[in-house]
């Protein structure tokens, strides 16, 4: 109960609370927009959150984190076209439901589906935080690189059909990162005798050029979308909302997958919206009519998606492992204020730990409320022309690169790799490899060469019981992924989801 | 490797793009030549153990990329091809021009002040969009003063203050610098 009272008291501030009102309001709207998405928003807002506390920075970028699934629901149902890229399966039930003149009843489940997803998870969480805690001290350098393998290996392997590509991008990545002097011997790697490369590649640069620069090319080159606006309805969310218990079944596997697709670095919601949707698929009385407005599909993809953030949030904060590429930023958070997210973390500062979940359960009672209320003024806001929505994210892509140092080299490094984001995203490539890659590279180099010091041979480096599971998913993860490739060459293995297309 | 049925319902993309062949060249080529000057670029220390080894990671993140993007290229090559290629190449370079745009904006920053480099930055790349209606250009104005009042005057986010601003008088000048 202390530990409760103090989590409360860390919340109880003006600023966190306007910092959860920010965050997820702001969310919804950024997720509500097609062709923004959190990375971007989280791109941009990460530079301006570095002067605040790192509670109040953290509940901002989690707001939109957590919010922004809510918001990208809305475009995908209605026009059917997804928000965010891990609402894409949203479209595929709610966009017919839409045309069947369901609507508001669409939006009402996938508002409620998410919440349940989000309240699930943090429940989840809150639950198994003091197993998390007692877990959370038996990793040492080791563990934490295998931890950190995982979650590259995962992150490739998790990128089906794209495995090679998204190899090469995750290299690319850990490679960006060795650029500069390196901290042990003080030798210069890769710098072509450049002083500005001596200090290496900022992270929030590459961020800021990757998701938020290229992403307003990416809408520079495109042509503006007219959407056809249909009637939502007037009958009211909430008498809908209770509907999501017909569906409960779904809603808490769904959930749960979501919970253990976010806990394990580098996999994420769109394995977990993924696997959910098979699953609802696979034992619903009426899978034929998957992609034609079955609401179980809705639930299945809204309730998986929304249960990834908080569950996201384990590696990073009991390990400082980030899983996927909004918890990599949001790391650096931590790294400015000096707080070291990790083992320490967990065992020391719970209160906080709990506090940040707290803010979550907030954020998502927030968001639903706010989404009931102004679900028709929000629609407004697809309205918005996507090139001027482009020039929009370059004014404020610009504040966060220029105000780190007012380097004009970050403004070319940050171009620069905003030309390579906008090729990655035109060709649909991933690009959480390249940050994953960036952030976990550092890691590996820095624990391995750490660990190495005490191990005499081989064997010892996995003799630990943690060092020994991690290593067995790696060899489990790698085993699976040949296995499925061996069975696809021999025709064995259905590939997709089978659902006839909405029309 | 066959191309797959697009219109089936999946959250993984499948197929090849148009330009996706030359990328996959390209991005081989420039690992492979970063690669090839690992020995110039890192150091090997006499004595040290592998993982403590400057030259350990870039050798395996370099050497990952070339293996991995050498089958990836492999692989790309025995996908249909979707034509296209240098229409979207011209893509890629077009993207240079708003690279200028950006460029410009920063450069004018010290130079004319944050305040009046965003309202043109705004206004003009707006115009330049194709957006030419008063409404238009009277919403980019309005973003522009919305993103200078809550960063710069707001936030007091680290932007430097423009030359120009040293022409006003003492009071207003430091307004303009702090706030602008």
């Amino acid at each position: 109960m202390d530990l409760l009272f103090s989590s409360l008291e860390i919340i109880a501030r003006w600023d966190v609370i306007a910092a959860l009102f920010v965050g997820s309001i702001g969310g919804v709207l950024v997720g509500a927009l097609p062709g923004v998405g959190a990375a971007v928003a989280i791109a941009i807002m990460l530079p301006a959150t570095f002067i605040l506390e790192p509670i109040v920075g953290l509940t901002a970028l989690l707001g939109v984190y957590g919010s922004s699934m809510f918001g990208g629901a809305i475009p995908a149902i209605l026009v059917n076209t997804p928000g965010t890229p891990v609402n894409a399966l949203t479209t595929y039930d709610g966009f017919p439901m839409t045309k069947r003149g369901e609507a508001r009843r669409a939006l009402s489940l996938a508002y409620s589906a998410s919440f349940f997803g989000g309240i699930f998870s943090i429940l989840c969480l809150m639950v198994f935080a003091p197993v998390l805690a007692k877990i959370a001290p038996m990793f040492g350098a080791r563990e934490i690189f295998l931890a950190a393998l995982l979650g590259i290996v995962m992150v490739v392997l998790t990128h089906r059909g794209q495995v090679l590509a998204a190899g090469t991008l995750a290299c690319f990545g850990i490679f960006l990162q060795t650029i500069g002097i390196e901290g042990t011997a003080y030798t210069q790697r890769y710098t072509f005798g450049q002083g500005w490369l001596q200090n290496g590649i900022d992270l929030i640069v590459v961020v800021l050029g990757i998701f938020a620069i290229s992403q307003a090319f990416v809408l520079f080159m495109d042509s503006d979308k007219n959407f056809p606006m249909p009637h939502i309805g007037k009958r009211g969310f909430f008498r809908t909302m209770g509907e999501l218990f017909k569906f409960k079944r779904i809603a808490t596997v769904s959930s749960a997958f979501g919970v253990i697709c976010g806990m394990i670095p580098g996999v994420g919601e769109f394995m977990s919206q993924f696997m959910a949707y098979s699953y609802a698929q696979r034992t619903s009385k009426t899978p034929e009519l998957f992609g034609k407005g079955n609401p179980e599909g809705l639930i299945a993809s809204e309730a998986a998606n929304n249960s990834v953030p908080a569950a996201a949030m384990v590696p990073l904060l009991a390990l400082g492992i980030p899983g996927e590429e909004l918890t990599a930023m949001m790391l650096s958070v931590f790294f400015v204020h000096n707080v070291i997210p990790g083992p320490q973390l967990f065992a020391n500062q719970m209160d906080f730990v709990l506090a940040l979940y707290l803010c979550l359960i907030l954020l998502n009672i927030l968001v639903v409320l706010f989404l009931f209320l102004a679900t028709d003024t929000l629609m407004k806001v697809m309205l918005i022309p996507n090139r001027f929505l482009g020039m929009m994210i370059l004014t404020f892509s610009l504040i966060g690169v220029y105000s780190l140092r007012n380097s004009l080299k970050d403004v070319f490094i940050a171009v620069g790799f905003g030309v390579f984001g906008m090729i990655l995203k035109r060709l649909d490539y991933p690009t959480s490899p390249v940050i994953l890659g960036i952030v976990l590279g550092g890691l590996m180099e820095d624990k391995l060469r750490t660990a190495m010091v005490r191990v005499r041979q081989p064997w010892d480096f996995i003799d630990r019981p943690v060092a020994f599971i991690l290593f067995a998913l790696i060899v489990l993860a790698l085993g699976t992924h040949f296995w499925t490739l061996w069975k696809a060459r021999h025709g064995d293995v259905v590939d997709e989801i089978h659902t006839d297309p909405p029309a | 490797m066959e191309d797959h049925d697009t219109s089936e319902p999946h959250v993984f993309p499948h197929g090849r793009k148009p330009g996706e062949l030359l990328f996959c060249f390209l991005f081989l080529l420039f690992s492979a030549a970063l690669l090839a000057q690992i020995g110039w670029q890192t150091t090997w220390l006499p004595g040290k153990a592998l993982a403590a080894q400057p030259r350990l990671w870039p050798a395996i993140s370099l050497g990952g990329a070339v293996i991995f993007g050498a089958l990836h290229l492999r692989l790309t090559r025995k996908v249909q091809r979707r034509p296209g290629r240098w229409r979207e190449a011209m893509v890629w370079l077009r993207s240079l021009e708003y690279v200028c745009w950006y460029v410009v904006y920063v450069l004018a920053i010290p130079a004319i002040g944050y305040l009046p480099s965003t309202i043109l930055f705004c206004v003009l790349l707006t115009l330049r969009l194709g957006y030419r209606s008063g409404r238009a250009v009277l919403s980019a104005l309005a973003f522009a003063l919305f993103v200078v009042l809550v960063f710069k005057t707001g936030f007091n986010v680290k932007i430097p203050g423009g030359a120009l601003y040293e022409l006003a008088p003492d009071r207003l000048r430091y307004i303009l610098i702090r706030y602008f």
